[in-house]
């Protein structure tokens, strides 16, 4: 096998962040926010830039979070205060960042081979060579600092107004919560820990690319669902988990595929497929046991 | 009665669908006084206003400007929805409205209890606050407090709507708005809802505005009784006045009142058709 299975272990955590921000907002929120595409590469750009310039490149990587929290915010506002549909304020702003992020980095590739990066500077303080297995070690300390924060904040009296706003948004105004603003604070955190995501892979992988975003919502969707496919969770924390496990099965099956000979061109058509599959099996499952089946949804 | 006055709207009017065909005033100069400790039951038939009436209470939307809406003294009028929420508590026809489906008993009575506070990063859930909601769900007789951690998915119609009752109240709004809140419920289950209903607005002495299809239900409880008709208050009986009163006094009242004959079959019956309800 390999190093199929460390590459997609540390694969799996790096994406992961991005299928928790996808997770807020598409299922917590009930938000399809197709921002996610522009503020990951808004994540690269950043941290990228900050970078080449000599900035600090811990610094550099809260700048790039707090850069997509006001992506998400830009998106949250405009389907709040403007009343513009989710989906279309996610897609505009999606095409809006694509040249923002091009303003921002003044060509489409930055290099950052040569430069310091927060593994980097992780590695030197434990006295470790920055290896393969030491990405997995620190994405897997990030992952837990990460995971612990959503799990608490959840739970917490905003935390449970946010997820009600997700399922009954009437309710929680009739109950004294504003779910503009539990929108726009969701949408805002999903879309850091995306820019988070692109500005960690991005130093890892030792480039940033304009391009790099493409794709991004279906494979958060696609490890949020084959997270909850295969792990059946039920609490808040076992779901968290299970986003996590989702993205790095969707990763393993991506280097598996790889690994038989899957040209690399054709990757986003085996993610799609890998979607619809996942999808469409509890439908022939009921359909095969003459189980009552909803009528097909439109969102 | 004669007591202080809670609630009070002077020339609140709503008109949906301005300047087109489908205009409608669906409220029309409407000026009420509620007191504290009142329990108005609001009569009707479909498009009267009743349920305009609420929401503009509840602040869904905004009076036509230059009504106003004042509780405690303070005119509400043009504050949003959840602002609103901190005076008046409501309970929505459908026990689905006033209920989050994917989240647990507990968490729904976390939302609920934080009602007119600014809600922080304090834990939702914690020992006390369970110990309370046991305390709130056992006058219910439905041993929900058992079930603290079960989906609210999973309860009836009746268990869903009793526990939007208490959501309603227990943070201890001003005003109780009750929205044909039985009317989605089986005849047995919508008695049990409504003596709940009444027995925690005795126990909470909470000021109370019932809208009902029912005229019977709007004779056996409360202590004032309004009528409304084409976003009129028509008529609006006290305790005295409608002490002896049938269903049929109350048909004559309305012909009298409205000048027009009493069509609508849907009001007299004692259990009304869910469908027929406007929708908003």
């Amino acid at each position: 096998m390999g190093n199929l299975l460390p590459v997609s272990f540390y694969e799996g955590l790096a994406y992961g962040l991005v299928a928790l921000g996808v997770y807020i907002t598409f299922r917590v929120l009930a938000f399809p926010d197709l921002t996610v595409d522009g503020s990951f590469p808004l994540g690269g750009a950043v941290a990228a830039v900050l970078i080449i310039s000599g900035v600090n490149p811990w610094l550099a990587t809260v700048v790039a979070l707090i850069a997509g929290m006001c992506a998400g915010l830009v998106t949250s506002l405009l389907n709040t205060a403007l009343r513009i549909n989710a989906l279309l304020a996610g897609i505009l702003m999606m095409v809006a960042l694509y040249s923002i992020n091009l303003m921002i980095m003044g060509r489409s590739n930055i290099p950052l081979l040569r430069e310091v990066t927060v593994f980097d500077q992780a590695a030197q303080l434990f006295g470790m060579e920055t290896s393969i297995t030491f990405s997995i070690i620190f994405m897997v300390v990030l992952i837990i600092i990460i995971l612990a924060i959503l799990n608490w904040f959840l739970r917490t009296d905003i935390g449970l107004a946010l997820r009600a706003t997700g399922d009954n948004e009437q309710m929680v105004r009739g109950l004294g919560g504003n779910t503009n603003l539990t929108t726009i604070m969701g949408v805002s955190i999903s879309n850091g820990l995306v820019a988070l995501a692109g500005a960690i892979i991005a130093q890892n992988q030792g480039f940033s690319d304009v391009g790099m975003g493409i794709g991004m919502i279906v494979l958060g969707l696609a490890s949020v669902i084959i997270g909850e496919g295969i792990f059946r969770p039920r609490n808040i924390t076992s779901i968290l988990l299970a986003v996590v496990g989702g993205a790095f099965a969707y990763r393993l099956f991506l280097g598996i595929a790889l690994r038989l000979g899957l040209p690399p061109t054709n990757l986003k058509l085996m993610t799609a497929v890998l979607v619809v599959v996942v999808l469409a099996i509890p439908y022939i499952r009921k359909k095969l046991r003459h189980e009552w089946i909803p009528p097909p949804a439109r969102m | 009665m004669g007591n202080h006055s809670l609630l009070q709207l002077i020339k609140v009017n709503k008109v949906f669908c301005r300047g087109t065909i489908d205009e409608v005033t669906a409220l029309d100069q409407i000026n009420l006084d509620v007191s504290i400790g009142d329990f108005i039951t609001v009569i009707g038939s479909n498009g009267a206003g009743k349920t305009t009436l609420l929401n503009i209470i509840a602040g869904v939307y905004p009076p036509e400007r230059g009504g106003r809406i004042i509780v405690n003294g303070r005119n509400i009028a043009n504050l949003s929805e959840h602002r609103h929420a901190q005076y008046i508590g409501r309970v929505y026809q459908d026990p689905r409205t006033g209920t989050a489906a994917k989240m647990t008993i507990a968490e729904n009575l976390s939302l609920a209890i934080m009602r007119g506070q600014s809600r922080g990063i304090n834990t939702a859930i914690t020992k006390q606050r369970k110990q309370l909601f046991r305390e709130a769900l056992v006058p219910l007789g439905l041993e929900l407090e058992d079930r603290l951690t079960a989906l609210v998915g999973t309860l009836s119609g009746g268990q869903r709507q009793a526990l939007s009752l208490v959501m309603a109240t227990m943070s201890k709004p001003s005003l109780l708005l009750l929205d044909e809140h039985t009317a989605t419920l089986d005849p047995k289950t919508a008695r049990i809802v409504l003596d709940l209903t009444e027995m925690i607005i005795s126990r909470e002495k909470m000021t109370a505005i019932m809208v009902t299809h029912n005229m019977e239900l709007a004779l056996r409880y409360g202590n004032r009784l309004l009528m409304m008709h084409k976003g009129r208050i028509i008529v609006d009986l006290n305790q005295d006045q409608r002490r002896n009163l049938t269903v049929s006094n109350l048909v004559d009242a309305f012909e009298k009142a409205s000048g027009e004959q009493f069509a609508d079959d849907s009001v007299l019956l004692s259990s009304v058709d869910p469908a027929t309800k406007q929708k908003n």
